[in-house]
């Protein structure tokens, strides 16, 4: 302690030197118990936790083909075994000629619609929301109408979709837009309004405008919260196509299209099958946007 | 009459910070502050302690512009005024280095200077080494310490704290205290310190003053007597505890007017 009355003077000249040399005694303590962990803590995380993710959902995957096999074969009348057909049967219709290529092909013209439409919806989202967020009169006159877009029933919009896009690409795409929009705009709002109140003003010490604020603050800080929005509507832009193959059917629809005809057929296997494959898709396009969130946010938001 | 300007008065006193007869009202009519004189000069280092919701900080941020003065005359004499929040507040998503770089960059200086700045700031506080690491990586007493670099980029002439090292354990707290002397005596800024602490307001400050309970107002001044190379083991004399003593003894008076 008596050192530091000693150095006063040199100290004065030399500050820098003498802070940064004196770090290591107290800090070392520090070093070894945060950044060593904090960041591998992810990586060891996922590793041991591998098993322990997948496992369950696996095993609850076999009890319900389990539970379909036993259905099928035990309890349902051999007459009405077209009700529900054995999984091995409905998987070989992938393999199918005739009904493979054909439910792909229909998986992919949805595909293309249900992207089309999460992009229109996302752009359109985070700019609505962004234009709300510019002032409170613009949210106030904006947000009732993103409300709207939630709690009208869609297939009240069908007649007048088709009846002003005609029944095709076009009127598909609309209907996913409408269906994903919502969890966007939502989303992004709370996202861009959540930017603590320190740092706004940390902002405003430095006189930044408008732009600067969205562009370094509030864009970012609402990253976590936009993609959880892309995750939420993604899956809601598949419901869209699907629902959009079902009334709009001129074109090249998709699986949805495919859906009602096998069952207009009682074709049990192929329908099944994609059925299957609808919500398979789904459940990839969920995924990659939750893979892309951690992507992009991770590594400073724990994102879920 | 409420008026918080850059004013043109930068004498020879130097003086950075001159409050006068300063209100603040805010519009349910609750008088956070009443009749508050106050100036700071550069070399000085003025701690102020109250009850809390005395207003402590808002004298910052009317300091600062956040606030307006409902009356008297704030005026700041200087441009150059850092700002320590109570929180690190820094962004979550950039490294040590560029949290640092922030409010140069705000102010549209080019990377090189940005860069440079942050360097010489991050050196004096001591993070080299951790230019690359995420706030969430740190622990509480680094992230005080990038916040403090980065307003050091701005090369305050006048530096505002309020209460930055409130949130810390009490090792950390006196260590950074340490710093922020070491700070203080190589860049000879003008300090307004705010802080619940009575020991630390004594131990970094030139001059102590003592605000009542709302609204607030200032009931004492007290000059500490302690030489500027701070010596870290004053604060184990007994000329200390007294001062200490004298401080706290006239909070708790403020307190209960």
């Amino acid at each position: 302690m008596s050192n530091d009355t000693e150095q006063a003077p040199a100290e004065a000249q030399a500050p820098a030197a003498e802070l940064a040399a004196e770090v290591p005694t107290t800090e070392v303590v520090e070093h070894e118990l945060s950044p060593d962990t904090a960041a591998p803590v992810p990586l060891r995380r996922r590793r041991s936790r591998g098993y322990a993710t997948w496992g369950p959902p696996l095993a609850v995957a076999a009890l319900i083909i389990g539970l379909w096999y036993f259905v099928g074969a035990v309890i349902l009348d051999p007459s009405k075994s077209y009700l529900l057909p054995p999984p091995h049967d409905v998987i070989a219709t992938y393999f199918d000629p005739n009904l493979g290529p054909e439910m792909f092909e229909a998986l992919w013209n949805s595909a293309v619609v249900a992207l089309t439409g999460l992009a229109i919806a996302i752009v359109l989202g985070v700019v609505w929301a962004i234009a709300m967020n510019q002032a409170k009169w613009i949210e106030r006159s904006l947000y009732p109408y993103a409300v709207i877009l939630q709690t009208i029933p869609i297939l009240a919009l069908v007649p007048l979709i088709g009846f002003w896009f005609g029944f095709d690409f076009t009127a598909r795409v609309i209907v996913a837009v409408l269906i994903a929009l919502f969890p966007m705009v939502s989303n992004t709002l709370f996202g861009l309004q959540s930017v603590d109140a320190g740092q706004r003003e940390l902002f405003t010490l430095q006189r930044a405008n408008r732009w600067t604020v969205l562009k370094k603050l509030q864009f970012p800080a609402a990253l976590p919260a936009i993609f959880a929005g892309m995750r939420i509507s993604a899956g809601l832009a598949v419901v869209g196509a699907i629902v959009g193959d079902f009334f709009f059917q001129r074109g090249t629809p998709g699986i949805g299209a495919l859906i009602s005809k096998y069952q207009a057929r009682l074709n049990a296997d192929p329908l099944f099958a994609s059925i299957i494959l609808a919500s398979l898709f789904g459940v990839v396009v969920f995924w990659f946007f939750g893979w892309l969130g951690k992507r992009v946010v991770g590594k400073w938001y724990d994102f879920a | 009459m409420a008026i918080t300007e850059p004013a043109a008065t930068t004498t020879e006193t130097s003086t950075l910070l001159d409050f006068r007869d300063v209100q603040l009202t805010y519009p349910n009519g609750t008088v956070a502050l009443s009749g508050v004189d106050l100036t700071v000069e550069r070399g000085e280092f003025v701690t102020v302690v109250g009850p809390s919701g005395c207003g402590k900080s808002t004298l910052l941020r009317i300091a600062s512009g956040l606030e307006q003065a409902s009356q008297g005359v704030a005026s700041v004499a200087t441009d150059r005024v850092g700002y320590v929040f109570q929180d690190a507040t820094l962004l979550p998503w950039r490294d040590v280095q560029s949290n640092v770089e922030l409010l140069a960059e705000l102010q549209w200086q080019t990377k090189a200077e940005r860069r440079a700045k942050a360097k010489q700031a991050i050196d004096l506080v001591g993070l080299t080494g951790f230019e690359q690491h995420l706030p969430r990586q740190l622990s509480g007493g680094m992230r005080m310490r990038t916040s403090l670099a980065r307003s050091l980029t701005l090369d305050p002439e006048l530096f505002l704290f309020d209460e930055p090292f409130g949130a810390l354990d009490e090792i950390t707290r006196e260590y950074l205290n340490d710093e922020l002397l070491k700070l203080f005596a190589a860049q000879r800024f003008g300090g307004l310190f705010i802080t619940h602490s009575v020991s630390e307001a004594v131990y970094l400050s030139t001059r102590v003053i003592v605000m009542s309970g709302r609204p607030g107002r200032i009931v004492e001044s007290f000059d500490v007597p302690f030489p500027m190379p701070r010596d870290p083991e004053i604060r184990y004399t007994a000329e200390y505890a007294a001062l200490v003593g004298e401080v706290s003894h006239a909070l708790r008076e403020g307190h209960g007017a």
